[in-house]
């Protein structure tokens, strides 16, 4: 029979917990410097041998287990209340070699949780080189634990700590701090009031303000004979609790742990002088975010361009293959066109996660933080509100989520609020289409118009966040100061494993999550293009055939002109064709006005809605782009022109085109409230916006 | 005694007091505690945040978290 063993996997931020995590489960785990990014509970799970199966659970990042905050209700919930199915047989704390000292607090309480517990130690390739020594013997002695030395880099030390969680039977469950020092009064009442309870465990209870377990907390707060403290008192208590133990610590680490001075590497300051300074720093940011757009723009339009013209010739021999009939053209023009509106994203969306997973792991996202908190504290923002902004450039779901480690629930919401004006992946598809349509492909210093104009709407939706923040936090309302309280990681070469597992996991959660509502849509675009009330539709032929009964028009045009009959006609047609009295303004017809409707579901959906509009009935399969550019007026002017394509950009920077964010944000704020209001205010911005643009330019 | 927003970069100085009302205990976590010793190492701009290294962490803090840190010029 195979035995399951839950771990959990519990350290502070940046000790390379999710790399270890990584290389013991190879499963999708993102690594990041910045404090809580891991705010989900990332499971996943190896075999150590025939009969033993582990389940592995990465928690939060977290100093210590006072801390109040959403992340930590994760961690609460899964040591302190064994009713939890996942609730760990042993837990497995990371450090790394550098910052035992600081891990050991966190060791020490989750220890005196009475919880089999093993201390790994993290980067231990490193030890030589910083000059550090440490007596394990001794310390785990002292720490009444198993320490193993891994590296996660190097991938040394699994073998022996997977032995070690085998055998987890033989650790100790004792505690090793008597929290009775910190305050012998209070806490022999406590004792006295519930004798059967861990002291430690209440304690934890009593501090937190999350209803995690709202019975537990209950019955400490009615029980008439126990006085409930102030919460300025538990905090000076908690503050004691946490000099005690790092006395405790400090002792212990005397004995067992050293460190030569002289091997410290400046590394660092270095590189902190000039990243974080008062010019150079803000000048290298801003170069290395244009850096990366130009690289995404460049990198990305080659295998783009191979995944269109790819599917466009399988549609073809699809074609020309299958005997004719509906579903020969359902798999040509709506599956093929939808799948391929799926993939075009890959390469986008694989080469940001590239730089935004180096960024964090390097070190650099932290002094990014620490450049434009203040900044950002003037619109309402705060430093930490940077990666969701950051994020929300990839896509607005995980920016939405990430937003967790932002403590101040103002800060928080307005944070939400405006991330969904960054421009997130799936809008550059959009934006490249029209730029290549509408902008000419010159350079001015080197520098394309193409990709000026691509940052310039990366800005602008920036710009538009900021503006719309500064105007929020003058209408939300909150008591709670926000703070900064950031640690500033050492400088680290990135791991290319996790790195690449990054990047697989959010191409992954794309393709399924994203792809899913994409390819329905695109079907049933295809379906309702295909279809249609009413006679127009129905005897298309007969209509067209007598318009131009009397003048000279070739086969193939009068077989065009039936088909475009039959989709101006068809239930898309129509819908499309009902707004077109409201859009007509902003420049665009009823062929956009469908897309626009389609893509409000997901914004990228309106480049595969076009490409499966435009290649109904259409003989050629030439590519989207060359339809598009193709699509004219009546007059016989483009469509795509200067100033309806700005136009349409403008209307994408600002409109909340996004069922899947709006649902996330519910999730998020708990609430419709916060959804219906973005959704409206994005939508009426967007409107005007694009209709001031396009009368402008017109 | 004087405020931590006050102190300039390079400047030393030993934790005399934490108004723990008014900070994260995060802050006390990453061994920001009465007694110990630390180093400013830069500050972002003029009201900015403070970075500074304390007994072996290195952290930013904003300057309001900074001003109920109260510090001992060494």
């Amino acid at each position: 029979m195979v035995k399951t063993i839950t771990v959990a996997l519990i350290g502070n931020p940046n000790t390379g917990k999710s790399s270890v995590f990584n290389s013991l489960t190879g499963l999708k785990q993102k690594v990041a410097n910045y404090p809580g990014v891991t705010v989900e509970k990332k499971t996943g799970s190896f075999n150590i041998n025939r009969t033993t199966d582990v389940q592995l659970i990465d928690l939060p990042g977290s100093y210590g287990l006072n801390t109040k905050s959403l992340d930590q209700s994760i961690v609460f919930d899964l040591l302190l209340n064994k009713n939890n199915k996942d609730f760990p047989d042993l837990v497995v704390i990371i450090s790394d070699v550098e910052n035992l000292k600081r891990n050991l607090l966190l060791f020490t309480q989750i220890k005196d949780l009475e919880i089999p517990s093993i201390l790994a130690i993290n980067m231990s390739d490193q030890l030589k080189l910083k000059g550090i020594e440490i007596d394990i013997k001794k310390l785990e002695q002292k720490l009444d634990t198993k320490i193993v030395l891994i590296s996660a880099k190097k991938n040394e030390g699994f073998e022996e700590l997977k032995n070690v969680i085998t055998n987890y039977r033989n650790l100790s469950n004792k505690s090793i701090f008597n929290i009775r020092e910190i305050d012998h009064e209070y806490f022999t009442n406590l004792n006295q009031t519930f004798p059967e309870q861990s002291l430690y465990k209440l304690w934890l209870l009593i501090n937190q303000d999350i209803n995690f377990s709202k019975i537990q907390r209950n019955t400490i707060e009615t029980t008439g004979n126990f006085k409930t403290q102030t919460e300025s008192y538990l905090k000076k208590l908690q503050q004691k609790e946490t000099i005690k133990r790092y006395q405790w610590i400090n002792n212990l680490l005397k004995e067992t742990y050293s460190k030569d001075i002289a091997k410290v590497h400046g590394i660092r300051n270095k590189l902190d002088r000039i990243l974080l300074h008062k010019f150079w720093g803000y000048a290298v940011f801003f170069s290395i975010l244009l850096l990366i757009f130009q690289i995404i723009f460049d990198w990305s339009s080659i295998p783009m361009d191979f995944i269109d013209s790819t599917f466009v010739s399988i549609s073809q021999s699809v074609k020309s293959g299958f005997p004719p009939g509906v579903f020969t053209n359902l798999i040509s023009e709506g599956v093929l066109p939808g799948i391929a509106g799926v993939l075009i994203f890959i390469p986008q969306i694989a080469l940001l996660f590239l730089f935004i997973s180096i960024l964090e792991q390097t070190g650099y996202m932290s002094r990014v933080v620490f450049l434009m908190d203040k900044t950002l504290k003037r619109f309402g923002l705060s430093g930490k509100s940077l990666i969701p902004l950051v994020s929300g450039v990839a896509c607005a779901i995980p920016a939405v989520m990430s937003t967790r480690s932002i403590e101040n629930w103002k800060e928080r919401l307005i944070t939400i609020l405006v991330v969904p004006f960054m421009t997130c992946s799936a809008r550059l598809p959009v934006y490249l289409i029209l730029i290549s349509i509408v902008i000419p492909n010159d350079k001015i210093f080197g520098i394309g118009y193409q990709s000026l104009t691509l940052l310039g709407l990366y800005i602008l939706g920036f710009l538009m966040a900021i503006l719309s923040s500064s105007i929020l936090q003058l209408f939300i309302k909150s008591d709670n100061r926000s703070y900064l309280v950031l640690e500033m990681p050492d400088y680290r070469l990135p791991l290319t494993k996790n790195v690449l597992l990054n990047i697989w996991t959010k191409t992954k959660s794309f393709i399924v999550e994203a792809g899913k509502i994409i390819f329905a849509i695109s079907i049933l675009l295809w379906i309702f293009a295909s279809t249609g009330p009413g006679d127009n539709f129905r005897n298309a032929n007969q209509i067209v055939e007598n318009q131009y009964s009397e003048i000279n028009i070739s086969e193939e045009d009068l077989e065009l002109e039936v088909n475009a009959f039959r989709l101006e006609n068809s239930y898309i047609g129509l819908l499309g064709k009902s707004i077109e009295p409201v859009i007509s303004p902003l420049g665009y017809d009823w062929k956009i006005g469908i897309a626009l409707i389609t893509s409000f579901a997901a914004r990228e959906v309106f480049v595969g809605t076009l490409s499966t509009i435009y290649s109904v009935g259409s003989e050629n399969q030439d590519t989207i782009k060359t339809r598009m550019r193709e699509e004219v007026k009546p007059d016989g002017s483009p469509i795509f022109n200067f100033a309806s394509g700005l136009s349409l950009m403008i209307f994408y920077a600002f409109a909340m085109q996004c069922m899947s964010t709006l649902a996330i944000v519910k999730k998020e704020t708990n609430s419709w409230k916060w959804p219906i209001i973005q959704l409206i205010f994005m939508t009426i911005l967007a409107y005007f916006a694009s209709l001031i643009t396009y009368q402008i330019l017109i | 005694m004087i405020g931590l927003n006050t102190l300039k970069k390079g400047d030393r100085a030993i934790i005399k007091d934490i108004l723990i009302d008014q900070v994260p205990l995060a802050l006390m976590e990453m061994g920001c505690l009465p007694g110990n010793e630390l180093l400013i190492l830069g500050l972002a701009s003029k009201k900015g945040p403070i970075y500074l290294k304390v007994d072996q962490s290195h952290i930013s803090i904003d300057i309001i978290t900074a001003s109920k840190v109260l510090v001992e010029l060494k």
